[in-house]
């Protein structure tokens, strides 16, 4: 496996995992709270409507001319991964609130007891609030998979490794009987962030015809680059969010006199 | 609204998100980049200092929305 198909089988695995952790919450919340049948229809028909939308789009995809498929898909990874990358350093930053699953499996299920009574048979509720997470969730997944996969024309090794990501966090999910809080989803978003955005500046500079200097490995280059400017961001802005508050030393009474005059 | 609109509208929410400046400036780095390398000159530079500009932009924009 080279190293474009590893960096490759991580980012679509990382991503999967990512948002598949935030629809099994969804699907444990209301299959907990109101019906397990109708919560495993949703997720059913929700994956159904998932491959159909990939088995329609992949090979209208990897039809395209490999320079037209490098641009335009190199393009809208980088528009897609600066999106998660932003929203990622934010909340390392502390400017935006961080993913807690275990916060939002509450909300969810209180929403889901106030949403009325249980019916015997199917809950459309149950069926609807499933089938909508999985499906949401899962169009970022296939979009990666597909933007990904088409572009090195390895969908079945994108696809794999999306379904290893699922596997797993079915297994926790099964295993834990409650949400995975303890999966360090921030820290995976904002390196799924990094790959995105660094495959598709890689992709998208390619297909507009640029040569990187050293072809491939420039990827060795490009990732931890965008790596290091984004933690760089982080520190900057933690530093205005959270200063260093001021040592502590006694103050002298000239010293209080003074402040009190700046703070008047 | 008609349906199409609302696809459309869905699509570009998926996509763009919430901030579509950095979206065009990517596509204008990415035609930038197709110009010089057209003209014979080595491009590849021209996108890493672009998503470098466009990530700072967008993290200023946004940090200063939180802030208010």
């Amino acid at each position: 496996m080279s190293g474009a198909e590893i960096g490759l089988a991580l980012s679509v695995f990382l991503a999967c995992t990512v948002e598949a952790v935030e629809a099994l919450t969804i699907v444990l919340a209301v299959g907990t709270t109101r019906s397990w049948s109708s919560a495993i229809g949703g997720v059913g028909a929700a994956t159904l409507a998932l491959a159909v939308i990939v088995a329609a789009l992949g090979p209208a995809i990897t039809s395209l001319p490999i320079d037209v498929l490098r641009v335009l898909i190199g393009g809208l990874l980088l528009i897609f991964g600066l999106q998660w990358l932003r929203k990622a350093i934010l909340r390392a930053s502390g400017l935006k609130a961080k993913h807690d699953e275990s916060q939002i499996y509450e909300e969810e299920a209180a929403a889901a007891r106030a949403a009325g009574a249980k019916p015997t048979g199917f809950d459309g509720y149950a069926f609807t609030i499933s089938f909508k997470g999985v499906l949401l969730e899962g169009l970022e997944v296939a979009f990666i998979v597909l933007t990904f996969g088409a572009n090195q024309h390895r969908v079945g090794l994108a696809a794999a490794a999306a379904g290893l990501a699922i596997l797993v966090v079915v297994l926790g999910g099964v295993a834990a009987r409650a949400p995975l809080a303890r999966v360090p989803e921030n820290t995976m978003k904002f390196a799924v962030g990094v790959m995105l955005s660094s495959f598709g500046m890689f992709w998208g500079a390619e297909g507009a015809g640029a040569n990187w200097p050293g072809g491939d490995a420039a990827l060795l280059a490009i990732i931890p680059g965008v790596l290091i400017v984004a933690v760089a961001i982080v520190r900057t802005l933690s530093r205005t969010v959270h200063p260093t508050p001021p040592k502590k030393h006694q103050t002298t009474p000239t010293e209080t006199t003074d402040q009190a005059t700046v703070s008047a | 609204m008609t349906r199409a609109r609302t696809f459309g509208l869905a699509v570009w929410e998926f996509i763009v998100g919430d901030d579509w400046r950095t979206a065009i400036g990517v596509a204008l780095a990415l035609g930038l980049t197709a110009l010089v390398a057209a003209a014979g000159v080595s491009a590849w530079w021209v996108m890493p200092l672009a998503v470098l500009g466009l990530l700072a932009l967008s993290i200023r924009r946004a940090a200063r929305g939180a802030s208010r």
